[in-house]
């Protein structure tokens, strides 16, 4: 079934993923009907765990409910899910490679009404420098669905960030997910666009409107960690520059982990992302993605800087 | 069920083993956390010698009851225990600590056969046995989880997250065990953060509530077979205890909460550990 939202994806496929097989388990922390762990609750209420508003005791016990062989699934906002229980995360499922996968939900600037408290702009840097930990980010509800199959495929512990609003699909429904192979979504061979999550469906935009001007390519990278380092810098050789676009601090995230990766290819890199700030709150979704610069124009503007910069330099040599 | 008194004498002469071997393993010249695995060492072996049904041959075993050291900082009395019991050979227990070793300075899930779960960072062991005990719950298994957590330890707040959730949950199939031997790393409890009444923090969010001297082999024992007739709820076992208890010049001295032995102590420790 269609749907243009991560939260009631994830819901929906949880809820597909109970039925195939038990041992699946969901828990929340009283956020069920915003996570949407409430439709895995009212399917499968014996392996539904409400743990109330106590994070930390939600993640260590979703790390033991692992140690007995189940599929634990962890939900709560992006804030609270790595940051009030980041410990537990590190000491017992991080370190012990446990099977348990953490869902952030209303991640990045998603939560507009809330504010900074509960706008989420370092969860991919906290979760990505842990060790033996997978971090997925992906772009709509159809990617959704898929990632949270690959998830409960895959052994370990895994990060799942996700969007509170409706937009827009940018993938194909069904397409299966492969953890750690970014997608060419659009093909260009000057400037290579890695974005993840939301600002994907932007980037594709912003390379459309310039495409008379400067040929971009627009990868999708639903998956910041592992990352196949050899694909990135093959997926850039043909391009000048880059840009990377995410919903998330600039300091950190899937910028920062692109740029890791090509360090040695002495191509410049913009990054258009939360510039080291939180958030504030707003009345529309739109209006803090606005204020932020979480948009297609400043996607375009940091595509034609790092055109011009480059093709300076390319005339120059 | 009643004991006789050779079986009782053997799980005490167990423990003093225990300490024994965490002795051992410490040696001279490095620290180690000698304090803590004396108070709780009647604890682990009546647990791993009487109580919980584990097979060192098959550390994953399907049937096994299981254990979780929260206050994880002891993982050399735990690995005692283990080395006693089979999972491994007791002279391995003085390289605990060298670099790349299995027996880390905390119990670490991949690298030591009989850990169920890393702990160590305190106040989370309790909520990991929880998560244990509702999956063998689904599973409809009619082992328990065991959880030791020390009495500075249970300032941490997430311990009573975990009693709070365990008792909503009925989880009649956890068993905590609080080794209270009054201090912690930098002091005594009553001077750091007084915890007050342990039972009645515990009876308040639901739990039954049993108070033992830690050292007495056969009240220990009373009490983990009491464990085994509640329902409904879950149980702590809170344990009087001595922190060094068994070496004279470690019982009740906070130094020796993470203690370094000379030549002379080494030599004393072990002779009065018979």
């Amino acid at each position: 079934m269609s749907c243009t939202n991560q939260r009631t994806a994830y819901g929906n496929t949880l809820v597909e993923l109970g039925e195939k097989d038990d041992r699946i388990v969901v828990l929340d922390a009283d956020l069920g009907g915003s996570t949407m762990g409430k439709m895995f609750e009212e399917k499968f209420p014996k392996r539904h765990f409400e743990m109330g508003i106590a994070e930390a005791n939600m993640t260590s016990v979703a790390a033991g409910l692992a140690q007995t062989g189940k599929i634990p699934f962890t939900n709560s906002f992006a804030v609270f899910s790595g940051g009030r229980a980041f410990d537990q995360i590190r000491q017992t499922i991080a370190i012990g490679k446990l099977n348990v996968k953490i869902c952030g939900s209303s991640s990045g600037m998603s939560d507009f009404g809330d504010g900074a408290t509960h706008q989420c702009i370092e969860d991919m840097a906290i979760f990505r420098a842990l060790p033996n930990m997978t971090v997925l980010c992906p772009a709509d509800a159809n990617e959704t669905a898929e990632a949270v199959k690959a998830m409960a495929r895959m052994k370990g512990p895994c990060y799942i960030r996700l969007n509170r609003n409706d937009y827009p699909n940018v993938t194909e429904e069904g397409k299966p997910f492969q953890i750690g192979v970014p997608a060419v979504l659009k093909e260009g061979n000057e400037i290579a666009v890695f974005a993840t999550g939301y600002m994907v469906g932007l980037a594709l935009e912003a390379a459309g409107e310039l495409e008379k001007e400067v040929s971009v390519k627009v990868i999708n990278i639903s998956t910041i960690k592992p990352m196949d380092e050899e694909r990135v810098k093959e997926l850039v050789k043909d391009c000048r520059g880059i840009v990377t676009a995410e919903e998330h601090n600039v300091k950190g995230g899937m910028g920062s982990a692109v740029a890791e990766v090509l360090r040695k290819e002495c191509k410049p890199i913009e990054f258009v992302g939360v510039q080291d700030t939180f958030g504030s709150s707003a009345h529309k979704y739109q209006e803090v993605l606005n204020y932020y610069g979480l948009t297609k124009e400043e996607i375009s503007r940091a595509i034609r800087e790092i055109n011009e910069l480059t093709k300076e330099r390319s005339s120059r040599k | 069920m009643e004991h006789g008194k050779e079986f009782i004498k053997n799980l005490e002469r167990m423990g003093q083993r225990l300490r024994r071997d965490v002795i051992l393993s410490i040696g001279t010249g490095v620290a180690g956390h000698l304090g803590g695995s004396c108070s709780s060492a009647d604890l682990v072996a009546a647990l791993y010698f009487y109580k919980m049904k584990h097979d060192p041959q098959n550390p994953q075993s399907e049937d096994r009851d299981r254990f979780l050291l929260s206050k994880g900082h002891v993982a050399i009395l735990q690995y005692a225990a283990l080395a006693e019991s089979g999972y491994f050979p007791v002279e391995d227990l003085k390289h605990t600590k060298e670099i790349g070793f299995y027996l880390q300075g905390h119990p670490d899930f991949l690298k030591t056969p009989g850990i169920e779960a890393g702990t160590g960072s305190l106040g989370q062991g309790l909520s990991i046995g929880l998560g244990m005990a509702l999956g063998m719950k689904l599973d409809e298994k009619e082992r328990k989880v065991y959880v030791l957590c020390g009495d500075g330890e249970i300032a941490e707040g997430q311990i009573w997250e975990a009693a709070m959730a365990a008792s909503a949950y009925k989880a009649d199939n956890l068993v905590a065990i609080v080794d209270q031997n009054h201090l912690q790393a930098n002091g005594r409890i009553k001077e750091r953060m007084d915890s007050g009444s342990i039972s009645a923090k515990f009876l308040s969010f639901g739990w039954h509530v049993i108070e033992i001297n830690g050292h007495d082999m056969k009240e220990i024992i009373r009490a983990l077979d009491e464990a085994d007739t509640i329902k409904g709820a879950p149980t702590v076992i809170i344990a009087e205890t001595v922190k060094g208890k068994g070496i004279s010049f470690a019982e009740n001295v906070v130094k020796f909460h993470n203690g370094m032995l000379n030549e002379e102590m080494y030599r004393q420790a072990l002779e009065e550990l018979i």
